[in-house]
């Protein structure tokens, strides 16, 4: 027969000062390693889920990165409208968007200095190629005027992104005709402006990018190995998808030293656990040895006390979860290693994120329980009842 | 018996109790060390006398923007500048993208880079090698030993960023100060492969006259090419490679939080294990004071055994955290952000007296009440 859970959590009433301590030491290394994952999942989020399953990005060959890329030229474009598997537009035109990326400096609003920022040159098909990308406020830039389109994120994050609003990008000035969200992709840190408009500035007979809409997921991996093996573009083609995916490679030093922050935490935490345990147990010798005399098995007694540092460990990611509910959501910034420029994403505790935490903490608990419960167990009635 | 042998005794009457806290505490004062030694190697190191002497001058936007070769002589006909020498991130592969065949490449002008890296050391005739073959390379004695590199060995690095493909052969093995070390070869080898980036560099690394020099020359540079087409930022060495930390985000923030959540989760653990402790002895304390103990000295007894097995755990962890910042350091995944790590003996100590303070706070509460407890109340008290 069971040992009744209530006898456990009585227990843990009464000895009030120790079950928060220990609860709250868990409560800690539970933040911390929620902090941690939050942060990475936001990363994996913005990066991962970044990219239309039916989009295939050209870039020069050999080039991984739209930034360093430079080389699709002009002359390209028919080829590629010309390829088959190409998506058409309502007017059916071809879902083709030459791009061109350039990074400049933005002074964040609040005061902590500049920061780099994507400027991504796009033609009207290329808004198109991004569906998920709604407009909230103002309108889309014009082709042929010197009009941008602002992220939410940068719109809140910098200064002089509101609309109406004047920012130097190139040769001069672009006025913010609009605030577009992209819900939480990658393009969350960009600015958009019309790439014939940059083509005049700079005199630029290239793309550095370019972008074409496939009619489905499958036409787009053919149209992906077309172009890489079409031997008069001299270009790499890639699903969107794949390529953003390969960006989230930018939170390795917070994965690396986060996993050890946590594992050097919940070993800490788990002692401390063994401790209150092992303390319990002291405390209730006699009591335990009762047990017994009144026919509780020696499994039931472990199992009562493995549950009852359960139910510690349990409160601790309770306390720990609640501990870190007012950052959920907050956006912070990083710099993305293939644009070089400032990467957006927020703290995002998924539902993935709090279960990893129960279980760390449960993990913790099972080990902090284990040895005190065993030796519960284990004590002889006779000796116990004397003592 | 002595006090401190009383003390010490106390410490050990329960020792898996002592041993179970003085581990909770050591692994989260390892934590903290850790820590230090990130911030530290991070924000505090001076770099080295050399080091202070130069400054890096950039693209305003970043380092993926190149500059002109032609703003080389122009800085260097500037008052201060002793030498002036172009470098360019290559970033190519090296036979695939695992993390332990990542390394720092760089192309340069291997005729001025030893003139301006006083700090760097290699044997002149392997110097003059690399000097007179231009698809040669040097590697540091460091990255020499992890790839197993000899003179004369070939090096294929196939380019990302540039549509190159690096063919090298190793000249030379220099050493170089943390921080700079990789491989070097000549820009040449990108002017010609690349037509396209032909009289374009990454950035360039400024020897000044003294050390002074270094901000009025860093604001003079910018100043000069401010209203060009490509404008600058120029900044001393220190300060550039903070700022390749400061990419990665809000560090210092990050680093902070985790310092105060250690330390409190060892508070609570230390105050923990005292209270725990205390209130077994209830009666023996009632004893000590019929025994003719004063309250100041029970005070004491207790507040330097908590001191003494909390500073002990932070020694402990200390210790234990050379190991792991030596791991960390040697391990591929953090790539060239841990490198060179170490943690050093004032960190240490800090470490030590932080968990002496936090012995020091955590026991105060209960051996206060333990020592102001009615002595009858104590005799009569059951465990």
């Amino acid at each position: 027969m069971a040992v009744p859970l209530q006898y456990n959590i009585r227990n843990l009433l009464l000895r009030k000062g120790a079950t928060v301590m220990t609860a709250l030491g868990i409560a800690l290394t539970v933040t911390t390693a929620i902090f941690i994952m939050a942060l990475l999942a936001g990363l994996r989020d913005a990066f991962a889920t970044s990219g239309e399953p039916n989009n295939v990005l050209v870039l020069r060959k050999g080039s991984t990165s739209e930034l360093t890329a430079g080389g699709v030229s002009r002359d390209a474009l028919p080829v590629i409208k010309d390829l088959p598997g190409v998506a058409r537009d309502a007017q059916g035109q071809p879902m083709v968007s030459g791009e061109d990326i350039t990074v400049i400096v933005l002074p964040r609003t609040d005061g902590t200095g500049e920061t780099n920022v994507t400027v991504r040159f796009m033609t009207p098909t290329g808004i198109e190629l991004r569906p998920r990308v709604k407009l909230t406020e103002g309108r889309w830039f014009t082709p042929g005027q010197r009009e941008i389109v602002v992220s939410k994120s940068i719109h809140k994050r910098f200064a002089q992104a509101n609309l109406g609003d004047q920012i130097w990008i190139g040769k001069g000035n672009w006025t913010v005709v609009g605030i577009f969200d992209s819900g939480g992709s990658a393009h969350d840190s960009e600015i958009w402006a019309d790439i014939n408009q940059l083509a005049s500035d700079y005199d630029r007979t290239y793309y550095n990018s370019v972008y074409i809409g496939a009619t489905d997921p499958v036409a787009a991996d053919a149209l992906k190995n077309r172009v890489t093996n079409d031997q008069r573009l001299e270009l790499s083609g890639m699903l969107e998808t794949d390529y953003f995916a390969e960006q989230t490679s930018t939170g390795r030093p917070i994965k690396f030293v986060g996993v050890i922050v946590a594992v050097i935490m919940a070993i800490g935490s788990c002692f401390a656990a063994m401790n209150t345990m092992y303390a319990a147990v002291a405390y209730r010798s006699r009591e335990i040895a009762t047990l017994r005399v009144i026919g509780f098995s020696r499994p039931s007694i472990l199992t009562s006390f493995v549950l009852e540092s359960l139910l510690l460990s349990l409160l601790g990611a309770l306390v720990g979860i609640v501990l870190m509910l007012p950052f959920n959501g907050m956006t912070t910034g990083t710099q993305n290693p293939v644009t070089r420029s400032e990467a957006v994403f927020s703290l995002r505790m998924t539902p993935f994120v709090v279960g990893s935490a129960v279980v760390f903490a449960v993990l913790m608990g099972l080990f902090g329980g284990l040895a005190p419960a065993w030796h519960a167990a284990r004590r002889e009635i006779l000796a116990s009842l004397r003592d | 018996m002595t006090l401190t042998r009383f003390v010490r005794k106390n410490a050990l009457r329960n020792k898996r109790r002592s041993i179970l806290t003085l581990l909770s505490i050591g692994f989260s004062l390892l934590l903290l060390t850790v820590m230090m030694t990130i911030w530290r190697a991070f924000y505090m190191s001076d770099g080295t006398a050399e080091s202070a002497n130069r400054l890096i001058v950039r693209h305003k936007v970043s380092m993926a923007n190149f500059l002109p070769i032609s703003y080389r002589e122009k800085i260097r006909s500037m008052p201060g500048v002793k030498h002036v020498v172009n470098l360019t991130w290559f970033g190519g592969q090296y036979k695939d993208n695992k993390p332990e065949n990542f390394f720092a490449e760089y192309a340069t002008d291997p005729q001025e880079v030893f003139q301006v890296f006083t700090d760097f050391e290699i044997p002149p005739d392997q110097l003059e090698a690399w000097q007179k073959d231009r698809a040669g390379c040097i590697v540091d004695t460091d990255l020499a030993k992890r790839h197993n590199w000899k003179i004369g060995d070939r090096i294929v690095l196939k380019g990302s960023i540039f549509p190159v493909n690096a063919e090298l052969t190793v000249r030379g093995i220099f050493t170089a100060p943390p921080g700079m070390s990789g491989l070097y070869f000549n820009n040449i080898y990108i002017d010609e492969g690349y037509p396209r980036v032909k009289g374009y560099v990454g950035w360039f690394t400024v020897l000044a006259d003294s050390p002074q020099a270094v901000s009025g020359l860093a604001k003079s540079i910018d100043e000069t090419f401010r209203n060009s087409d490509r404008p600058t930022k120029s900044e001393s060495e220190k300060a550039f490679n903070l700022s390749w930390i400061a990419m990665l985000g809000n560090v210092k923030a990050f680093i902070l939080s985790i310092c105060m959540a250690v330390v409190f989760a060892t508070l609570l653990v230390s105050a923990n294990t005292m209270a725990m402790s205390i209130r077994e002895r209830t009666r023996e304390v009632a004893l000590l004071k019929t025994l003719g103990f004063t309250r100041g000295t029970v005070l004491a007894l207790f507040m330097s055994e908590s001191i003494g097995l909390a500073a002990c755990g932070g020694l402990l962890g200390a210790l234990a955290a050379s190991v792991v910042v030596r791991g960390m350091a040697a391990s591929p995944q953090g790539g060239l952000l841990f490198q060179n790590m170490k943690v050093t003996l004032p960190t240490m100590l800090v470490a030590t007296l932080v968990g002496a303070v936090v012995g020091l706070v955590s026991a105060f509460v209960p051996a206060y009440n333990a020592s102001r407890g009615n002595i009858v109340d104590g005799l009569r008290h059951i465990g």
